[in-house]
């Protein structure tokens, strides 16, 4: 296979432009593009935002959870005696109840690898729930949880990844017969050959900790059995439901057609609550342990220490073979990640990396290996960048340390490897292709924005005056839309192929004119799906977007469909609603035609109204038309039914499935975005604070469907990566207790802690998606832990700093300071 | 542990006499007793401030507060804000026109803590300022910049106004709860 400009796919010229009110116009467009207020807020604003625990359902009973105070160790016995007569308990539940009427959750991980939702006899991690009371108020099973008495036999904990792949390692899983859940090495190319022939290699080691994406809303369910009907209805703040509730049922042991997941809006996810299973079953469970309805919410503690969504927890040993000129010509990475206890999504966050695992860059040889190794930590799950975020640090460290190596400026560096604007479609090694880019562009735009050059001369003149300046400016690229081979192409003859992940949507105007969509996965959770729609019916219609009202299916009623992640949402919603729209358009056409006499290819749309083009008056108002189509069927055309209503399955445009040897993954997240950061920080060496001078970005994620929501998408995750940078890290023990479990301990980035960020846009619209959209809700992720590590590495260049590892704490600052290392830090 | 005791607090200007246990928190009074759902508890430890409301005019953490505490006193919560036809106000207008609000979780406490910065700092545009303001409530979808401009843009209309005037808190009158 070969590396480069791809045949075969229809090429189209893509042309940069800055995203403006002038280029909307250009494009013929009034609705999308253009910066609009957002249809969710006022609800928000009111305090009316009906998040899961704004819900009550009559009669309804609250849980809380026992949690385990061992990393490792197996349950002797449970007394819930005490518990069960305290007043309002209404039940106890252990273990050995779920091992009697329950499956275990799902997992995409491959071998015998077990989770349930209440550890059956032992516990793997710190914080795993070890019994649940369900009682009348939350306080009163909170009360009983104290009385439970439980007693353990502690095992030997395993912690460090590395000692786990030992032979005499204790084991997490003991059917599996190891700690390491898996391993595989991936060659594209011939990276060896490359190797030996370039004139220079940097190698690294370098480490990124779990950390989590830590949404204000914890995870939350209800779950309402009607014993009646043996309907299991269950309200989640699930992003994915309707990709996965078959799942749920399976582990409830009841039909998938007698479980109903109604989805709620979210207080925030950044992928916590991605496929997110265990608190929706354990809600359904409970309820249909008790018959009650019955409400579980992670309090905080309970979602730090076992939200199964932290986020990788890497070390790699890395090398980048490049040439004296600047060429980077291979890669050859070697990456052990500690997964902890479970591995619900097998290794897909790797999987995700290898989309773009050579970034923005033109190297053409890549080899991955891979050693996902078990743990007594919280298991991983997804979080903003799914992988991806990860690997464009190690790779971003890689090329800095490469200009070092050459002496070369490191823009300039990046820019002679840079994809180039004729290059695309671009296959890379892994065989994921980018659909289009001007990467230069991008980057001219930066240094104009970001007056580079004056930072520079600002940065020298402090260090002449011994303060410490630091220039950070990196790129990445940003995949988006993922097809669902990223999770089993590690495996030769993997169980489960799913190469679909659709989304839909239900497109009705009512018989007073309005329209109404339906969508058919998760409600809002700080995106904006209500905002997206009802722009794209505006264009389509052209009617006025606050006018149109957007609905949630629950899964009984439910096309296909997948949520958001992995950056999917807006485009995907955009094509289930265009090809709606397109249905109802042709048949309002089709009425007009016959009523206004005229002929189809002479109506447009205009202004809530269907009308001969150049002649205004020759017009029907789409309530006209609407209410005809419902209640008028002899002024109908014949052929036509009665109604005003379509619906629409928009499947991934461009995907392709892997080969049998692996060596070419296919096409799996294609339409990929493209950023610039250059951040200017000072840091004060007596304390580790940073002070930010300058930040600024530039992205290019295609065609914008709402300039000011997607600033805000950029802004919100730069700042997340920031937090991941300088804070964020699980601290577990040497007995593998969680050790800042409370914000007290695991500081989140305040409004005093972040940057006054400049963003600007730029568009090259993908040819393959509905109005040229890519996805770009994680980018901002993908950035921040790369500058902020050149930048303080370019501040404490006199102490000859080597960022290696994250989070650069100011204690580590202080401590650089203090005894300059000359070499690779930590 | 289920002895309950009487307690009367005015919340945004209406009065209520109700019986709690001394442990209840005043958010989950304010949840569940009153049904204002608009108060959010996110870390119930005090430290993101999600849950802030004002008492007495100043915000404090309704998650740390016993509802016996704030008997006699006067809470505003963000049902308060905006008019009774569902109007927004104009920090409410101004948080939705720089998009300073994603997920709308900490948008209650945001909203009201700073309300208390616009009464005691009426026209004061400085970001620092504002930042400092805001520092108690972690917000982790907008990294607190469309926030800051929000504030600021209401601080700029109290200065453009010419009319700027101290407000404390609102006065008080209070309603017989007849429920």
């Amino acid at each position: 296979m070969s590396v480069g400009r791809l045949e075969g796919i229809e090429q189209h010229p893509a042309a940069a432009r800055i995203a403006t009110e002038t280029a909307l116009k250009e494009a013929g467009r009034r609705w999308v593009g253009k910066s609009m207020n957002r249809v969710e807020d006022p609800r928000l604003l009111r305090g009316e935002g009906r998040y899961i625990d704004d819900i009550t359902l009559p009669g309804m009973a609250h849980a809380a959870v026992l949690r385990s105070p061992h990393a490792h160790a197996r349950i002797v016995s449970i007394d819930i005696s005490r518990a069960e007569r305290l007043p309002g308990v209404i039940k106890v539940l252990t273990g050995a109840d779920v091992a009697a009427t329950a499956a275990p959750l799902p997992s995409f991980g491959a071998g015998p690898i077990i989770q349930d939702m209440i550890a059956v006899e032992k516990v793997r991690h710190y914080g795993e729930t070890v019994a649940a009371v369900v009682a009348e108020d939350r306080y009163i099973a909170e009360d009983a949880c104290d009385l439970i008495e439980v007693q353990y036999e502690p095992l030997p904990v395993v912690l460090d990844p590395f000692a786990a792949q030992r032979e005499d390692a204790p084991r997490v899983h003991e059917k599996l017969g190891s700690n390491v859940a898996y391993e595989r090495t991936f060659t594209f190319g011939d990276v060896d050959g490359e190797f030996a022939a370039a004139e220079h290699v940097v190698r690294a080691e370098l480490n990124w900790p779990r950390s989590t994406g830590m949404p204000m809303d914890t995870n939350g369910a209800i779950g309402d059995y009607d014993r009646g009907t043996g309907v299991v209805t269950i309200y989640a703040n699930s992003m994915s439901f309707t990709y996965f509730h078959w799942l749920i049922a399976g582990s409830l042991k009841i039909p998938a057609s007698k479980l109903k997941v109604v989805p709620v809006a979210a207080g925030g996810s950044f992928g916590s609550k991605f496929f997110m299973h265990k608190v929706p079953t354990f809600a359904g469970w409970l309820s249909m342990a008790t018959g009650r309805p019955v409400k579980f919410i992670e309090d905080r503690i309970t979602h730090i220490a076992s939200n199964d969504h932290c986020g990788s927890d890497r070390f790699y040993d890395a090398e980048l073979a490049f040439d004296a000129d600047g060429t980077l010509r291979a890669l050859r990475i070697d990456c052990v990640d500690d997964y902890g206890a479970y591995l619900q999504f097998g290794t897909g966050t790797h999987g995700n990396g290898l989309s773009q695992i050579v970034g923005p860059y033109r190297i053409g040889h890549v080899q991955y290996s891979l050693h996902a190794v078990l743990t007594n930590k919280n298991q991983q799950g997804a979080y903003r960048g799914f992988g991806a975020e990860v690997s464009n640090w190690m790779l971003e460290r890689l090329v800095d340390m490469a200009a070092r190596e050459l002496g070369m400026d490191r823009i300039e560096l990046r820019r002679r490897n840079l994809i180039a604007p004729d290059q695309f479609p671009y296959r890379t090694p892994t065989g994921n292709i980018y659909d289009s880019g001007n990467y230069p562009a991008v980057l001219d735009r930066l240094l104009e924005l970001a007056d580079y050059e004056h930072w520079v001369a600002e940065r020298d003149k402090a260090r002449t005056e011994g303060r410490h300046l630091g220039i950070g400016v990196v790129a990445s690229n940003e995949r988006s839309v993922f097809s669902s081979t990223e999770f089993w192409f590690w495996f030769d003859q993997p169980d489960f192929t799913p190469t679909a992940s659709p989304e839909s949507a239900s497109l009705q105007i009512d018989p007073t004119g309005q329209i109404v969509v339906t969508l058919h996965s998760q409600a809002q959770w700080g995106n904006s799906p209500e905002t997206v729609v009802a722009q794209v019916v505006a264009e389509e219609f052209d009617v006025d977007p606050t006018s149109v009202v957007v609905t949630y299916a629950d899964s009984q009623h439910a096309l296909p469909g997948t949520g958001p992640g992995g950056s999917r949402y807006t485009v995907m919603v955009s094509g289930a609603v265009a090809g709606a729209a397109t249905q109802v358009k042709e048949k309002i056409k089709r009425i007009a035609a016959h009523q206004l006499e005229a002929n189809e290819n002479d109506l447009q749309f205009r202004d809530g109204g269907i009308e001969v083009a150049g002649s205004p008056d020759q017009r029907l108002a789409l309530a006209d038309v609407a209410l005809s189509a419902y209640m008028f069927r002899l002024d109908l055309p014949a052929d036509l039914e009665s109604g005003l209503a379509a619906q629409s399955t928009y499947d991934h445009p461009l995907t392709t499935v892997p080969s049998e040897d692996r060596s070419d993954l296919g096409i799996f997240y294609p339409f990929v975005g493209h950023a610039w950061h250059l951040a200017v920080v000072e840091v004060d060496v007596e304390t580790g604070k940073l002070e930010f001078l300058h930040y600024c970005a530039v992205h290019d994620a295609g065609t914008v469907v709402n300039p000011k929501t997607l600033t805000g998408q950029i802004i919100g995750g730069t700042i997340q990566g920031l937090g991941s940078a300088l804070y964020e890290e699980y601290r577990y023990d040497e007995q593998g207790r969680l050790r800042n479990e409370t914000f007290e301990h695991y500081h989140l980035p305040s409004s005093l802690d972040v940057p006054t960020m400049t963003v600007a846009h730029q568009e090259t619209p993908s040819p393959y998606t509905p109005y040229g959209i890519k996805g770009a809700g994680e980018g901002g992720r993908m950035l921040t832990p790369a500058i902020l590590s050149a930048a303080i590495e370019d501040a404490l260049e006199p102490y000859g700093v080597r960022v290696t590892s994250l989070p650069i704490t100011a204690e580590q600052i202080v401590a650089w300071a203090a005894a300059p290392a000359g070499g690779d830090a930590r | 542990m289920s002895q309950r005791v009487p307690v009367h607090v005015e919340v945004n200007g209406r009065g209520y006499d109700r019986e709690v246990e001394p442990r209840r928190t005043l958010a989950d009074f304010l949840r569940e007793d009153l049904g204002l759902k608009g108060t959010h508890v996110a870390c119930e430890h005090g430290f993101c401030g999600n849950c802030n409301v004002l008492l007495d005019g100043a915000a404090i953490r309704s998650c740390l507060m016993f509802a016996v505490q704030a008997g006699g006193r006067s809470v505003e919560t963000v049902e308060s804000l905006a008019g009774s036809d569902g109007e927004l106000d104009e920090l409410q207008l101004a948080f939705t026109e720089h998009h300073a609000l994603q997920c709308g979780f900490c948008t209650p406490a945001m909203l009201l803590t700073a309300k208390q910065f616009l009464r005691e700092n009426p026209g004061v545009t400085d970001a620092r300022r504002i930042r400092e303001a805001i520092n108690g409530v972690i917000c982790r979808c907008t990294g607190y910049q469309q926030i800051v401009a929000a504030i600021a843009a209401v601080a700029q209309a109290q200065q453009t106004a010419h009319s700027i005037r101290i407000e404390t808190a609102p006065p008080v009158r209070v309603a017989q709860d007849t429920r």
